[in-house]
């Protein structure tokens, strides 16, 4: 009688203990160093939850180990070139931020995305701009061109990083080519393998972690995103970044959930306090990629606010576009170039 | 009877002794090598992963390949160029620390018995860090306003700053220093075994010390030298880590080139068929250390 007692008195911590958790849990399964430990903290105040990240270091890392089924994560944040694919292949649910409370605020031009119109499932993360950084003790002429990497002047020769991020780079030779996105028209996709081919010679890395070394000596210049491009400023104001003329991408990565996430209610929660301008700007500051919310900008820390890095000059708008993904021959055909370029 | 069933069982029982053992060899060693054999002739998946539809094509692309804008099959040279790179690479760093190792254990070996723990404490302190860690503080060391170049500077060796970072002769410095504690242990082992008498002995019989260093101490220690060359061969071969961080990414291993195929590249089969290629070619030199490193025969007297 006294073992049955304990038993079921074990049992019955069991079960209470796997409940009380259970609902006061939220699994993010983001890109490494993408994540403001404040903002954590401070939804995890907020609901009493815990939150636990689990770190992806690529977007096909993150699709390949979510389509292997049940992965424990509630929500996953990839960059929008992959959303076709995980709406397409149902691997998200349709939770729409945009009727959310906070759903007002997405920023105008994020607010009807191509890639998910009207916010049926994506919440932005952050977005950026593709485009070039230099340190300008090595190269002082104009910084907005992709021929300082694809054709670079004398000083900049043997000192350039690429990263390997392959619609990046693609875009650029594509665009320096004087094609357009997506186009697989065999003459120019030889022209844009050739001018890779050609200015390969003078890179020194093909690596993210390139970025960090600009403005030592073995870095002169290198593809970049806005928010890096600002960190790197911030520690060396000889650092530039510029929008090249020739075309560059805008782009963001969008929290999404998962449609067996365990903790459902807690990601949606998750997605709407993200739409508040004040927690948007905590990711900000961290990353230092600007928010794609109304109004986060007035919360950035003061290095931050009105960075040239952060928001597309008026008279260059139009050279940039939402960075798209191609369909999957021409997206084939530009990964066998790539990889072409890099043996 | 029972003495009967009990003999009959034995054997039985013996084997299911070993079925822990076994099931571990297969499921864990031998399960995923037969999923990535079964997925190199499938078809590429759209967007990454595989379709379950039969194709040859991933080994035909390890040899050959179809013009980027053609459909004229050429000899693959890329591929060819990465094999080959790798299998270089690797030997040279074998080579290298085989000529820096030997040196080292004997010195330790020849150390007064209580010191030689003190020096092998020394040899496996870089084990103590992480690789990505170790990497990270050659990196450092090398690059142009790094350590080295900051001291030839001013000594007065060089006047503008040496390109090593991003350079084959990085990733040779990254792989030597990573791989040698793993020379000179086995080396040191055989060599600590190596019967000091017969040193003695040869240098009474009027031996010169070169003559002693091969006629003696070089064919004794003769199975570490080649378990060390093994040891350092293999994981030199597959290097991911160094070729990325200090050749820069641009001259690929075989390591990288799979990671890119499975990753941007979207071609998981065509992955796995490098992958075999590697392991291929990690099992060629295993073959070769059984083959020379087993028992001697008589052939060495």
């Amino acid at each position: 009688m006294k073992l049955h007692s304990i038993a079921f008195a074990t049992l019955a911590f069991a079960v209470s203990t796997t409940v009380a958790s259970a609902e006061g849990k939220l699994s993010i399964y983001n890109w490494g160093n993408y994540t403001s430990p404040e903002l954590i903290t401070k939804f995890e105040k907020e609901y009493d939850v815990d939150v636990t990240i689990t770190d992806f270091d690529s977007n096909d890392t993150a699709l390949a180990k979510i389509r292997q089924g049940y992965t424990g994560f509630d929500v996953v944040v990839p960059s929008q070139s992959f959303m076709p694919i995980y709406i397409g292949e149902g691997l998200i649910a349709e939770t729409n931020p945009g009727q959310m409370e906070n759903g007002k605020n997405i920023a105008e031009d994020w607010a009807n995305p191509d890639f998910d119109p009207g916010r049926k499932y994506s919440v932005p993360w952050l977005w950026y701009t593709s485009g070039v950084t230099v340190n300008t003790e090595d190269y002082d002429g104009d910084v907005n061109t992709w021929g300082l990497l694809l054709d670079p002047p004398e000083s900049l020769k043997g000192k350039i990083n690429i990263v390997p991020e392959m619609n990046d780079i693609m875009y650029a030779a594509i665009r320096y080519s004087g094609g357009d996105w997506c186009s697989n028209d065999k003459a120019l996709l030889k022209k844009v393998h050739t001018l890779l081919k050609d200015a390969k010679q003078y890179w020194a890395s093909i690596d993210y972690s390139g970025i960090e070394k600009i403005g030592t000596g073995d870095i002169a210049a290198s593809l970049d995103w806005s928010g890096s491009a600002l960190k790197r400023r911030l520690g060396n104001p000889k650092i530039a970044f510029g929008f090249p003329k020739e075309g560059f991408t805008y782009g963001s990565d969008n929290i999404v959930v998962l449609k067996d996430a365990p903790n459902m209610e807690n990601a949606k929660l998750f997605q709407n306090f993200l739409m508040d301008p004040e927690n948007a700007a905590l990711n900000s500051a961290y990353t230092r990629y600007p928010a794609a919310i109304e109004g986060a900008e007035d919360f950035y820390p003061d290095d931050m606010k009105g960075a040239p890095e952060l928001s597309i000059p008026e008279a260059v708008r139009s050279n940039g576009e939402l960075l798209r993904l191609c369909d999957p021959d021409t997206t084939a055909l530009y990964g066998r170039i790539w990889l072409d370029i890099q043996k | 009877m029972a003495q009967n069933i009990k003999g009959r069982g034995a054997p039985g029982r013996k084997w299911m002794l070993t079925a822990p053992a076994l099931i571990i060899i297969l499921a864990a060693a031998a399960g995923p090598l037969l999923i990535v054999v079964v997925y190199s002739f499938l078809t590429p998946g759209a967007y990454g992963g595989v379709t379950w539809e039969f194709s040859w094509d991933s080994w035909v692309k390890v040899l050959f390949e179809r013009d980027l804008f053609g459909d004229e099959l050429t000899l693959a040279t890329g591929n060819l160029t990465i094999f080959a790179r790798s299998i270089w690479l690797a030997l040279l760093t074998t080579i290298i620390t085989l000529l820096a190792g030997f040196p080292t254990a004997y010195f330790i070996a020849t150390r007064p018995r209580t010191r030689r723990d003190l020096w092998l404490l020394l040899i496996t302190i870089p084990f103590w860090t992480n690789l990505v860690i170790r990497t990270f503080a050659i990196q450092d060391i090398i690059r142009q306003e790094g350590l080295l170049n900051t001291a030839l500077i001013k000594l007065g060796i060089v006047s503008e700053p040496l390109q090593i970072l991003y350079t084959d002769t990085a990733v040779l410095i990254g792989m030597v220093y990573v791989y040698l504690p793993l020379m000179v242990l086995p080396v040191y082992a055989s060599l600590e075994k190596l019967d000091r008498r017969l040193l003695e002995a040869a240098s009474d019989l009027y031996a010169r010390p070169r003559s002693v260093l091969w006629n003696v101490i070089l064919p004794s220690s003769r199975s570490g030298l080649i378990a060390g060359s093994t040891l350092v061969f293999i994981p030199a071969i597959s290097t991911y880590v160094t070729p990325i961080m200090l050749g820069g990414g641009k001259r690929l291993m075989m390591g990288n080139y799979i990671e890119l195929l499975f990753g941007q590249g979207k071609d998981w089969p065509y992955g796995s068929a490098v992958s075999i290629v590697l392991m291929t070619i990690v099992m060629a030199a295993l073959l070769i250390y059984a083959r020379a490193g087993g028992p001697r025969g008589g052939a060495h007297g």
